[in-house]
């Protein structure tokens, strides 16, 4: 097969997969069959491009012009490749838990709700593989439009009401920021398209004028969460689970800072930003970010907003390595990508497979529990390990290089707020698992009771996944180092070993 | 598809064929027999003016010399792009809102009047293609009235009684917009001697600044907006659009106003020309402000309304004010925007008025809190309604983004910054007020009064999908909605020079017949009155 169906095809299965699971929907088995299969030919399909890509290859697909100079069209490069690649793994590990979970609560609409998350993913494998900002803002309306009927499944009045705030939170940052800052991106250079070094660089503007141009992107793609525009993360936990879990630890959150890291590194090019200044003030609100979620995270005792505002503080690792701008901060962007998406969807499987099993929502309820759910709290530990850094857990080399790339941009201070949300990790995770295993009275005669198969299955397999992608990093790091940093670049014109 | 005879004579069958079908429809006076008639002049309509843009695209603009009188003496027929763009969206909507209409209006009008609708609705499908078609000042009006008329006929035949004073209300506002127009052609044609809008056009140039020809721009244009509904002048819209049956709501607010704003756009573009409107005339700052106030408040209102198809009326004021916003802007970018929403909303706003129809025909109610999950009873209808609703927010993928993404980056080359803000949070609005339809259908436990519903006939149905699969291929396939806005933008931005006048006859020449560039019925009374301007 071309690169160029390799690429239609990615695009284009999960929206048959929707179609197969709309049609199947009256036969249950039939339909979860459907998804698992799309999800797995999405996967096969992923792993052929990634062996391109890995073999230097840049795959593309221009599909129609939509305006003069200004296509849809799609570029895949290391970057997208590793979102690709983590969105279309954990789809897999993901369709297997919802089966467990969404059978396991007896939720309505369940065909409904396969279809939208068939679409949702659609829209993720646009954003990884977009070829311009235009693109990109297509599939990212399509990622925000897909998911809102999910924060809204439950149908109660709380639900809806959340939804309003997720859809007009997102469709509106986007669309008061986001789409002025493309259009202003066009009209100074030319293009929209994502180029290796950058477009900006020989626009001419300003210091002050990019600096409000980084700003206004950052906070148009709210999916990011960078506060103040986080509000809707929190609220869309009413979501089910496997919705938090996917969604909100992964596809919707990883296309905000995906495309964070993408704009940063393919429209200004890191040594724009690093000369002119101009992602200093991001730099510090998403070092704050940092921060101020952790504490707040600290006191939530519903654990699924608990995770929510850890997600918010981690969203900023990225942004805020994103605004370092440097080569080895970008690789710590794009690894924590992957590493926050592992260890984050294994926390939101455990809490799910809490409330199916236990119908337990509040961390103060949870003494005692993990001696009837052994393997959800042991791992809950280890993601929650993963997200505070240790080895041998994945987290640790995202953080390893976001502090490489702090202290070669000379911000000392990174490093230390790497270290005080470190600390604050530990002090609003690891209690949940302590409580789980040693608080409340001893247990007499209690029996094991876990949450349904599929859903214990899946949250084992991300468990592993932390543990071996710490081992598999080189792989990884391979991907990643292809990023057209200037760095990169430049290695790559002296004959380096990254060749493209 | 057409027998080569007729091509020469496509103008005029624009015309003469719906009229003299009003006019057999008004003598049968049966349902059947008038739909019958109604559908299949409709969809000849679509040919017709098809084949006229494609000879317009080709070669150039067609003028035709109606009754063999030659221009500028002569009622001329003039299509150029812009005018042949218009044709074709309003036949569409015509052949689309007939295939539609037959079970759906027989539900809200009694059987007696419907021949008389079907009538009406000819007569009103006469006066709009007259008014896109005619190159003559006064005929515009002519026309302008007999699609006014039908029009008031129309909405008044709603089965809600509160149609009778809307269509009283628009009577009354209609006829003013007329009078103004009507005394705005008075001044010009005491300045210029002319009623041909070429003619006129080349003869204003020479004028200069007029201060009578600019009085009588100032008429005209008020006049127009009160046709095309501009804010603050839109009061009878609401009403209009709210009682009317539903497959009139749809057709008109897909095509009455927008020819409407063709006819702005020909007086300021082609009349009087860039220069003379927007350098001489304040018109930029006028339109720019009250586009933006439209946008923005009628939005505002449309969020608060109840009524579902209230709330549709109020969000096309809104959008009318994009449309005027593109030609306030009077730049390539800005014109296209403008130009490629006038008709990426009316494809948007039938859909939704069609698939809101189509509600009303299975359950009788338009009130928002009665449609409680009405799409999980109809899925398929509100499916489409979602769709076109994205379309109105400006989504991209759909029509409505490519018209909003030219006219962001219009605003942005004139470093309008506050316009693009206020295009933005119109969107934003339009996010909350198809939001709160949407949020009702489709996340509501269905009523009782719901119980039954199901999914409409098949033409209903047909006829909406039709409209939403067309939002989301202009929003991909943008060469048919931003480039062909983009060519009539660029027709309209030249405005007229002495090239496209057609040279005064000599004595002889006017007496002798194997000049006349054809012979055809002048199609009654109707062309009368602009002759005795002469």
């Amino acid at each position: 097969m071309t690169s160029e169906t390799l690429i239609a095809a990615a695009l284009l299965i999960p929206f048959a997969g929707a179609v197969l699971i709309a049609i199947t929907g009256r036969i249950p088995n039939l339909r979860e069959g459907m998804t698992l299969l799309t999800a797995g030919t999405l996967f096969a399909v992923v792993v052929q491009l990634l062996v391109r890509v890995l073999g230097g290859e840049r795959p593309e697909l221009k599909v129609v012009e939509l305006f003069p100079g200004v296509d849809i069209a799609f570029t895949l490069e290391p970057l997208g490749m590793i979102f690709a690649c983590v969105a279309s793994t954990l789809w897999i590990v993901n369709s297997i838990y919802s089966v467990g979970y969404m059978r396991g609560n007896n939720e309505p609409r369940q065909t409904p709700f396969y279809v939208c998350f068939a679409i949702a993913i659609a829209g993720a494998m646009g954003v990884a593989m977009s070829g311009n900002l235009l693109t990109l803002f297509l599939y990212y309306e399509l990622l925000t439009i897909s998911t809102y009927p999910l924060v809204t499944h439950k149908g109660t009045e709380e639900a809806k009401q959340k939804g309003r705030v997720y859809l007009v939170l997102l469709i509106g940052t986007s669309m008061c920021l986001l789409l002025p800052a493309i259009v202003w991106t066009l009209a100074v250079s030319g293009t929209t398209n994502f180029e290796p070094g950058g477009i900006l660089a020989g626009a001419g503007l300003s210091a002050v004028a990019l600096t409000i141009l980084y700003t206004v992107y950052v906070f148009g793609i709210g999916k990011a969460a960078v506060m103040p525009v986080h509000f809707w993360l929190p609220a869309a936990m009413v979501a089910p689970t496997p919705v938090s879990a996917l969604l909100h630890a992964v596809a919707v959150v990883k296309a905000g800072v995906f495309s964070v890291v993408k704009i940063t590194v393919y429209v200004f090019g890191i040594d724009l930003l690093s000369e002119s200044g101009a992602s200093l003030p991001i730099l510090y609100i998403s070092g704050a970010t940092v921060i101020v979620a952790s504490l707040i995270a600290l006191n939530q005792d519903n654990l699924k907003k608990r995770l929510a505002f850890s997600t918010v503080s981690q969203l900023s690792y990225v942004v805020m390595a994103a605004a370092l701008a440097t080569p080895a901060a970008i690789i710590g962007a794009a690894l924590h990508i992957v590493a926050h998406a592992v260890s984050k969807i294994t926390l939101f499987f455990a809490a799910g497979s809490i409330y199916t099993a236990a119908h337990l929502t509040e961390v103060s309820q949870l003494d005692g529990l993990a001696r009837r759910q052994p393997f959800t709290f042991a791992a809950f530990l280890i993601g929650a390990l993963s997200i505070i850094g240790l080895p041998p857990f994945i987290g640790l080399w995202s953080k390893w290089w976001i502090g490489v790339g702090a202290v070669d941009s000379g911000s000392l201070w990174v490093v230390a707020v790497l270290m005080i949300s470190s600390v604050l990790n530990v002090a609003y995770l690891l209690p949940i698992v302590a409580r789980g295993w040693f608080a409340g009275p001893k247990p007499e005669g209690e029996k094991l009771h876990e949450a349904p198969v599929p859903a214990v299955a899946a949250l084992s397999v991300t468990a592993v996944l932390c543990i071996v992608l710490f081992f598999a990093a080189g792989y990884l790091l391979s991907l990643a180092e292809m990023i057209d940093t200037p760095a990169s670049i430049a290695s790559a014109s002296l004959g380096g070993a990254h060749a493209r | 598809m057409i027998p080569e005879s007729f091509v020469p004579h496509l103008p005029a069958l624009q015309i003469v064929l719906p009229l003299l079908a009003a006019l057999i429809a008004a003598l049968v006076r049966n349902g059947t027999v008038g739909w019958l008639l109604a559908l299949v002049v409709s969809w000849l309509m679509v040919p017709v003016s098809m084949a006229m843009l494609g000879a317009v695209l080709d070669g150039g603009t067609i003028s035709y010399a109606l009754g063999g009188w030659r221009p500028p003496l002569g009622i001329e027929y003039r299509v150029d792009a812009p005018a042949g763009y218009l044709l074709v969206l309003v036949s569409a909507m015509g052949a689309l809102a007939m295939t539609y209409a037959p079970r759906s209006l027989a539900s809200e009008i009694p059987v007696g009047k419907r021949g008389l609708y079907y009538s009406m609705y000819l007569t009103c499908l006469a006066g709009l293609l007259g008014m896109a078609i005619t190159g003559d000042a006064f005929n515009v009006f002519v026309f302008m009235e007999i699609s006014s008329l039908a029009m008031y006929a129309m909405i008044a035949m709603g089965k809600d009684r509160r149609a009778l004073v809307a269509a009283f209300q628009y009577l009354i506002i209609g006829t003013i917009g007329a009078t103004f127009y009507v005394i705005g052609i008075g001044f010009l044609f005491a300045s210029t001697g002319t009623l041909n809008m070429v003619d006129m056009a080349l003869r204003l140039q020479d004028l200069g600044d007029s201060r009578p020809a600019f009085a009588g721009l100032a008429f005209i244009v008020v006049g127009i907006g009160l046709k095309l509904a501009i804010f603050p002048l839109h009061l009878w819209l609401p009403n209009a659009y709210a009682y009317s049956p539903s497959v009139a709501s749809a057709f008109l607010a897909s095509t009455a106003t927008k020819v409407a704003v063709y006819l702005l756009l020909r007086f300021i573009f082609s009349v009087f020309g860039v220069d003379q409107t927007f350098d001489d005339l304040p018109l930029t700052e006028f339109l720019l402000v009250l586009s933006a106030a439209a946008m923005v408040i009628a939005s505002a209102v449309a969020i608060f309304q109840m009524n579902v198809k209230r709330m549709l009326a109020y969000s096309s004021v809104s959008q009318i004010g994009y449309i005027t916003l593109g030609i306030a802007l009077a730049s390539q970018a800005g014109l296209t925007g403008g130009i490629a929403h006038l008709f990426n909303h009316a494809i948007i706003k039938a859909c939704l008025f069609f698939a809101i129809g189509a509600v009303v025909y299975r359950c009788g109610v338009v009130k928002l809190d009665q449609l409680a999950g009405i799409g999980r009873k109809m899925p398929l209808t509100m499916g489409a309604f979602v769709i076109a609703g994205l379309g109105l927010i400006g989504v991209p993928g759909t029509a409505g983004f490519v018209s909003k993404w030219y006219l962001i980056l219009g605003a942005a080359e004139q470093g309008l910054w506050l316009l693009v803000i206020v295009i933005v949070v119109s969107s934003l609005l339009a996010v909350i007020y198809v939001g709160r339809v949407i949020e009702v259908a489709w996340f509501r436990e269905p009523g009782p009064a719901l119980a039954k519903a199901s999914e409409p006939p098949f033409e209903i149905l047909a006829v909406t999908w039709a409209l939403a699969a067309g939002t989301i291929f202009f929003g991909i396939f943008t060469q048919y909605s931003g480039g062909v806005a983009g060519d009539a933008a660029m027709v309209l931005l030249d405005g007229i020079g002495p090239s496209d006048a057609t040279p005064l006859l000599t004595r002889d020449e006017l007496f002798d017949p194997t000049v006349s560039s054809g012979h055809v019925e002048t199609g009654g009374g109707e062309t009368g009155g602009g002759e005795t301007g002469h």
